[in-house]
């Protein structure tokens, strides 16, 4: 049988390991400003209850990249321009393709089920603070909603509150499906599938590039996350990941020049030759390895020689050390305006907003960042006058209980808050606000528009799609208005450093 | 060497070749050091396998220590990213591969992330999971439920009759002991919740989280129907009712054959190994003895190696050990961070790879060869090299990992278009030094490899 291991003499823990819980704020400030100047922190001197902030390794891959960049373009000079190479031919075709008005749909997932009556609550109902003794939304002036005076907006996320003001936010305040599942898990699957099936392994817009996408072209399904997001994925057609665009440059130690660009070369062919291989798993690193070259020889012009972003942005972003959600953001906006053939772009909030206990502590700095962001993003494509081609459709995996628990927190719920962000939806609301009178039987909210209806009605609107070669039973859903009505009006572009894409690319 | 336990299900009747030891070592540990292959191959089926099931004492870690970039012993409790160094490491140099794989696998199951406690607190659990890698699952399951990591993780220790808290009742079932909606209900949920309150913690100053114990004032005493079953249920009993249940046994041996094996097992065999299971009194080594054996495991697909596993792969094969902990970092890059699993699921072993993952485990090859890049000033390295001459060193320089006849001819085109491509004067001298580091580092980068 198996002896118990011998204790690890590393492990005798010498000093405490973690530490005070009362001044953990000030403790966590402290931290967060020694990682932002880009140390990683020497201890854990936090409030341990204080997640980890997720973005804390991210600094230091950047420094270590810029120094790769840097000394790739010392030696490399002129050998690593592009001039002299042949970019994919899917990428040159789709970017020569693609109209300066060809739709992006972004899809925003706010993972861990946002609690939606925290988002927006109907402050004076009694029965609301009955049910949310400590984590009601105040009636705070200037956050209610025109719609429904009574509803109001939690005050971090007044960004979302100005946007929907301004017509740019259709606000879905009941969204989910019957039967609800409170599966994290189950239930996420359920909305980056588009239909309640545990089985099927590709995801909506997946099967959308599918129809209509290209073969050789990976951009046009392109997760932020830094790893594929289920949402893009496709059966046939190549999507790809990276986290930011200036983030996906690479070196090999002791190579350069001409021999690195046929090391990369040499990687990628070997991809290009098995990624139908008929071994799933050597498909799977051959597919990588193939789209990698792809992918990096179209970023090239994003990276300046020290490594650092070859873009700017009109506006300024949020920043945050726990997340560089708002710089993928900026590099997305970049990235579009330089014409970079993108159709479908998923990315992930790092916050999470599974709040079970402590929820003030995550889902307020959370929701704040996600909505500063996405306001900044959609101000951003204005200034780039790029607005009316984006979409962006921010959804969570469900919404929270209606009653809160005693652990300061809400454990899983079923409908929840969808939003649709840009210059060209509807604006105002789509279904009502689920009444706190009429729970469920586990006491959750009803849900009174269907996620797979909005998704059918955002492939007919936005796409010009049928939605049957795409969400199964798509007739059984009911379609509602995504796109308004109105004049489009547009702004004037600012000045702001895009990069030139090589070969002819085309920009918008 | 001890005795396998009867495997209820096929066992593979081929030779057990160097090949198949390689993918046992791949498989049931990190990857074999240079020549270990072969010994393995020596022992036949039965005894390798026994070798990795049944090591006997306590695990040896072989090789020089660990150290970060400034020679410093690790300090996995109190410094950053030394933690995922620290079991890194254990992975590189433990004699018993086996042990600290299934402690990987347990890690994945019952995934709990220290963003919810701490390194102490996780290495501690560690060490609980690591002293059951094979023993009794329903024992484990015990354990896991009054893990200090995860009462904190799933909100264990918030869970009280005063205020229910469902997180850990719903995970236990659907994740860690019987599959979304396979014999269960949200009400099922609710009820599990009731009988496992009573966990609490108290919080210092000093050392934050600490004293975990169960207060009987604060457990829900009252009657329970889980299962359609009715008691005062505790704790105690929701793990019993949760591995007695009728689709605990097939959770666990689809999910455990998962990890091991690249195809869906077959209904005969599953139906053998829960029979056994049960029969065991739910000991994992049994099954895990049955499926290192089974045809499946040497003849069917391929499966990617999982990042962490990779990392440690390269060290082993070149000899090396931790000399920075910058694998903390480039952890992140690959997709698998140790002690912080994406979320409570684990780590997706069916997907490894896109482009950014792809991209990180090229950073990661270039962190293995960091203190071994050949100087390219260097004058002693062999002048007359052959394009051919530099791919088998290369091979060589990785204890000669075997590659298809299209990998082998994709490196030496690379090798020669190296040479003819010398234009500049400067390039004349180095060249071979830079092809040399370049195929050093697409030897672990191709498919061959990465699916070993």
């Amino acid at each position: 049988m198996t002896d118990r291991p011998t204790p690890d003499p590393l492990l005798t823990p010498n000093r405490p390991s973690v530490s005070n819980c009362c001044d953990g704020f000030s403790r966590s400030q402290a931290i967060r400003s020694v990682l932002a100047a880009g140390r990683a922190p020497v201890d854990r001197e936090w409030d341990p209850r204080m997640p980890t902030p997720a973005g804390v390794r991210i600094d230091r891959r950047r420094l270590l990249l810029g120094a790769a960049g840097g000394l790739l373009s010392v030696y490399g000079a002129g050998r690593l321009g592009l001039t002299d190479r042949v970019l994919g031919d899917g990428i040159a075709q789709a970017a020569a393709n693609q109209s300066s008005t060809s739709p992006i749909l972004v899809s925003v997932f706010l993972q861990g089920g946002v609690d939606s009556l925290a988002l927006l609550g109907p402050a004076g109902d009694p029965t609301y603070v009955k049910l949310r003794p400590t984590l009601a939304v105040p009636a705070t002036s200037g956050l209610s909603l025109r719609e429904d005076p009574s509803l109001y907006w939690h005050p971090s996320a007044s960004s979302f509150s100005q946007l929907h003001n301004a017509g740019q936010v259709t606000l879905i305040p009941g969204i989910g499906y019957t039967d609800p599942d409170m599966s994290h898990f189950t239930s996420r699957h359920y909305w980056e599938v588009g239909v309640t099936d545990a089985e099927l392994e590709t995801g909506w817009l997946g099967r959308y590039l599918d129809v209509v996408g290209s073969p050789t072209n990976p951009f046009q399904g392109l997760s932020m996350d830094g790893q594929m997001n289920p949402t893009l994925a496709t059966a046939k057609n190549p999507v790809a990941a990276i986290d930011q665009p200036d983030n996906f440059s690479m070196y090999i130690n002791g190579v350069w020049g001409g021999a690195f660009e046929w090391a990369m070369d040499s990687a990628s062919s070997l991809g290009d030759a098995q990624r139908h291989s008929h071994d799933p798993a050597i498909a799977q690193v051959a597919q990588a390895a193939s789209e990698v070259g792809i992918v990096r020889r179209t970023l090239k012009p994003f990276v300046n020689a020290n490594g650092g972003p070859a873009y700017t942005s009109p506006v300024t972003y949020p920043t945050s050390v726990a997340s560089d959600f708002p710089q993928r953001l900026a590099g997305l906006a970049a990235m579009i305006a330089a014409g970079v053939p993108l159709r479908c772009v998923a990315l992930t909030t790092d916050s999470q907003f599974d709040t079970h206990s402590a929820q003030v502590g995550t889902f307020d700095p959370g929701i704040k960042l996600a909505a500063d962001s996405l306001a900044a993003f959609q101000a951003d494509l204005e200034a780039r006058g790029i607005a009316d081609r984006v979409l962006v459709h921010v959804w969570s995996e469900f919404g929270r209980r209606a009653q809160e628990n005693g652990s300061n927190g809400t454990d899983h719920g079923a409908a929840g808050t969808g939003l649709l962000i840009g210059s060209r939806v509807a604006g105002g609301m789509l279904g009502e606000f689920p009444s706190l009178g009429n729970l469920d039987v586990n006491g959750n909210q009803v849900e009174n528009v269907d996620y797979r209806g909005v998704y059918c009605s955002l492939l007919e609107q936005w796409f010009d799609q049928d939605a049957a070669a795409v969400i199964p039973g798509a007739r059984s859903f009911p379609r509602y208005q995504i796109l308004g009505t109105g004049a489009v009006t547009t702004s004037t572009t600012a000045t702001t450093t895009t990069p030139t894409l090589p070969l002819g690319l085309k920009r918008s | 060497m001890a005795q396998l336990s009867r495997s209820p299900i096929a066992v593979f009747p081929g030779r057990f070749t160097e090949a198949d030891a390689c993918r046992l070592l791949w498989r049931g540990g990190f990857g074999p050091q240079p020549g270990q292959a072969t010994e393995l191959a020596a022992l036949g089926l039965d005894g390798a396998v026994a070798s990795l099931t049944r090591p006997a004492g306590p695990a040896r870690l072989i090789g020089a220590p660990p150290h970060n970039d400034k020679g410093q012993a690790l300090d996995p409790i109190n410094v950053w990213g030394d933690d995922h160094c620290w079991w890194l490491d254990r992975m590189v140099r433990s004699n018993q591969q086996l042990i600290e794989r299934m402690t990987l696998i347990w890690h994945s199951w019952f995934a709990t992330s220290e963003q919810a406690s701490n390194a102490a607190l996780m290495i501690r659990q560690n060490w609980m999971m690591r002293s059951h890698v094979l023993g009794s699952f329903h024992q484990l399951l015990l354990d896991v439920t009054k893990d200090p990591a995860m009462l904190l993780w799933l909100d264990g220790s918030s869970n009280n009759k005063y205020s229910p808290n469902e997180n850990y009742g719903r995970e236990m079932l659907e994740l860690f002991t019987l599959g979304a909606d396979r014999g269960y209900d949200q009400d099922d949920v609710h009820q599990n919740a009731r009988a496992l309150t009573g966990w609490t913690n108290e919080w210092s100053q000093e050392s934050g989280p600490t004293d975990f114990h169960f207060d009987p004032t604060l457990h829900d005493d009252g009657v329970k129907t889980i299962f359609g079953q009715r008691g005062r249920f505790t704790w105690v009993d929701s793990c019993r009712l949760a591995v007695h249940h009728s689709s605990h046994p097939s959770f666990f041996v689809n999910k455990l054959w998962g990890y091991f094996v690249g195809e869906p097992i077959s209904a005969s065999d599953a139906r053998a190994l829960e029979r056994t299971y049960v029969e065991a009194g739910f000991e994992i080594r049994p099954i895990v003895e049955a499926i290192l054996r089974h045809p499946a495991f040497y003849e069917g697909a391929r499966l990617v190696i999982p990042p962490v596993v990779f990392c440690a792969g390269m060290l082993r094969a070149s000899r090396q050990t931790i000399v920075t902990t910058d694998w903390s970092w480039v952890a992140q890059e690959t997709g698998q961070v140790l002690f912080q699993p994406p979320n409570v699921s684990g780590w997706n072993y069916a997907d490894w790879l896109d482009t950014a993952r792809w991209a990180g485990r090229l950073i990661a090859v270039n962190t293995a060869l960091e203190d071994r890049t050949i100087n390219t000033n260097s004058v002693h390295y062999p002048s007359g090299e052959t394009p051919s001459q530099a791919v088998a060193n290369a091979l060589h320089y990785w204890g000669e990992p075997t590659l298809s006849a299209r990998t082998r001819a994709n490196l030496e085109e690379f090798s020669r278009r190296v040479q003819r491509g010398i234009t500049a004067t400067w390039e004349v001298l180095p060249y071979r030094e830079i092809r040399q580091n370049a195929l050093r580092a697409l030897i672990p980068m191709t498919p061959d490899w990465q699916t070993a």
